[in-house]
């Protein structure tokens, strides 16, 4: 026996000859290689149409943009044309969205977590909440449509454009704050209860400001997927006319979505109409990045550790 | 607060005080504890108040469109004249229209979607993969407005170079900048799956000699095959119910047909003509926007019922 283990120690090589593993091996070894090479193709070709849009868009519209187009009416000579409608419009769609969707967001999280028993009622509402988030933008548009313009008869307002946008992002709030909720941990409102806080007290003093970055984090990227999207609006008849600029809740508006969707599918007839709409598409980027940067920014650096 | 301020100043606590300020606060604390959970499951309600807005407005409208036009007319009516004076509604140009799409869409979302998530999940190290990642979610996050802009303008007149035949409003570019748009969809899901799945299973592969790709395919991918899967489900429905690539980029001729080149209409495409030319309420053709809808909502909802239905039944616990 012991001769048998020293024979097979000093005699490994033979055993295990690495020129015989790796020539059987290699055309598996090759196949492997290819796939990688495959898969990293793949992986790039993403990557490489992205950049191909960006920077298609901004040589093609980057020379459009200057104070006149940023701070302009529109205009169907499109050398006078500009935006300010189109941003103001933004601005007044997102002071809609953004007070709705926190108060129903939030709202909503914290019935979930901290109220509703675990029973059929919470598994309902979170079930509807998921299916919501997967209904198209454009069923939200009719929905926007039958009840807020044609039923309660606003009109294509900012009020009936934010109030379906918020319906349609809805859902990201919902979920972004109640993970925030549930990260907060346990003995912390522990404690306020057992300092006598009540119920409500510990949720308002305790738990909403620990979950508040989640909660602002969910909340940014909800807007900024209302200001990119542009299917509700066009269906609830947002359109992009000459139309004074907007002051109030009830007034007619555009949106820079919008703007891009009608000066695009007109550029057959004036060619100039898509330079327009890529610079409008560059001013839309720019606003959506400085809007997600922030919200990465407030995950990064406020996100407390417990 | 006045209690923390007396009791800075020196002064002795009055217990007796405080007692009748807490009884005094008390009320109202409890008016609050008793209001909130009722104020907050108001709000929560709210969501399914949507549902039960879109279900209700879908199905009443879509009823009286089934009063004007038969249901059979509909689903097997291959002419969809709305305007004309003869008006059919049949919906299967609208439907071949939105398959086709979303087919091409898929040919392109699932192998490369597919294919990136394996490169991420198995392949990359994790510094690449913490890079990459982010820059593909970036595609996700671009408007979908853009890519019709991208679509139209950009790849449709390159194709044309290509094919010859093609229309400059086709089915054909919409789907594959919409595939392009939820490659990332694809493969974050995926990938998700596929990261899911124990690291002890790939070492023992490893171990016997397999090499990566045999590891990916016989090991990673058959035990991440319900994520996989759903989350093709899921790119599905998300292609059927986009809207804004396929309005600009693929044209608005009610065509019947199979042929990749020729400009169709899809649902969505359909539902944004309908209402952005001011049908006026009342009229058939407003009500065949529901009917339209309501086959377009039935079909993604069933969509992502199955995806969740597919991920739950068919996972693999280890």
């Amino acid at each position: 026996m012991n001769i048998d283990t020293t024979t097979q120690t000093n005699t490994t090589p033979k055993y295990i000859d690495k020129d015989t593993v790796q020539k059987r091996m290699n055309t598996r070894l090759v196949k492997n290689n290819l796939a990688k090479g495959l898969f990293f193709v793949s992986t790039m070709f993403g990557l490489v149409v992205l950049a191909i849009l960006i920077f298609r868009v901004f040589s093609q519209g980057i020379g459009w943009i200057n104070i006149d187009f940023l701070t302009g009416r529109l205009s169907n000579n499109p050398d006078r044309a500009g935006i300010m409608g189109a941003i103001l419009g933004t601005l007044w769609l997102m002071a809609v969205v953004a007070p709705v969707t926190m108060l129903l967001g939030v709202g909503t999280a914290i019935y979930l977590e901290a109220y509703a028993k675990k029973g059929k009622i919470h598994s309902f509402i979170q079930a509807n909440i998921s299916n919501l988030a997967g209904v198209p933008s454009i069923v939200f548009g009719i929905l926007g449509m039958t009840i807020f313009v044609r039923a309660l008869d606003l009109g294509g307002v900012v009020l009936a454009g934010g109030l379906t946008m918020s319906l349609l992002v809805l859902p990201i709030v919902v979920v972004a704050s109640q993970e925030a909720i549930r990260a907060v941990p346990n003995h912390l409102s522990e404690a306020s209860y057992g300092m006598g806080a009540t119920k409500w007290q510990t949720i308002k003093n305790v738990i909403l400001p620990a979950a508040l970055p989640g909660i602002l984090t969910g909340a940014i990227l909800s807007l900024s997927r209302a200001i990119g999207e542009t299917a509700p609006l066009i269906v609830i008849g947002i359109p992009a006319l000459l139309i004074p600029f907007p002051g109030g809740l009830m007034d007619r508006f555009t949106i820079l979505p919008v703007q891009i969707y009608y000066w695009t599918i007109d550029a057959s007839l004036v060619a100039e109409y898509a330079n327009l709409a890529a610079a409008t598409i560059i001013v839309l980027l720019i606003v959506l990045f400085i809007l997600n940067s922030t919200a990465i920014i407030i995950r990064n650096k406020f996100q407390q550790r417990f | 607060m006045d209690v923390n301020s007396e009791m800075n100043k020196g002064n002795a606590v009055n217990v007796r005080k405080m007692i009748e300020q807490k009884k005094s606060s008390r009320n109202l604390n409890n008016l609050i504890e008793k209001v909130m959970p009722k104020l907050l499951f108001v709000i929560a309600s709210i969501s399914i108040l949507t549902t039960v807005g879109i279900l209700y407005t879908l199905l009443s409208e879509t009823f009286e469109f089934f009063q004007r036009v038969p249901i059979v007319d509909f689903f097997t009516g291959t002419v969809l004249r709305p305007l004309s004076q003869d008006p059919q509604f049949g919906v299967l140009p609208l439907l071949t229209g939105t398959i086709i799409s979303s087919v091409i869409a898929m040919f392109v979302a699932i192998p490369i979607g597919l294919m990136t998530a394996i490169f991420l999940s198995e392949y990359a190290s994790d510094k690449v993969r913490r890079t990459l990642k982010p820059m593909l979610e970036i595609l996700a996050g671009i408007p979908t407005i853009v890519y019709g802009f991208f679509a139209f303008t950009f790849v449709t007149p390159i194709l044309r170079d290509i094919i010859p035949g093609l229309q400059a409003t086709n089915i054909l570019s919409p789907g594959i900048v919409m595939g392009i748009m939820i490659i990332p969809m694809v493969a974050s899901l995926s990938e998700d799956a596929m990261s899911s799945v124990p690291r002890a299973m790939r070492e023992g592969a490893l171990a016997l000699g397999a090499t990566r790709l045999e590891v990916t395919g016989k090991v990673v991918i058959p035990a991440a095959i319900s994520g996989i899967i759903a989350s093709f489900v899921l790119g599905i429905s998300r292609a059927i119910g986009e809207t804004m690539i396929v309005t600009i980029a693929s044209g608005s001729t009610k065509n019947f047909t199979f042929d990749i080149t020729q400009s169709m209409q899809t649902m969505t495409a359909y539902i944004v003509e309908v209402t952005g030319g001011d049908a006026p309420a009342g009229s058939t053709i407003y009500y065949s926007l529901y009917a339209v809808a309501m086959t377009l909502f039935v079909f993604t909802f069933l969509m992502n019922l199955l995806a969740r239905y597919i991920s739950r039944r068919f996972r693999e616990e280890y």
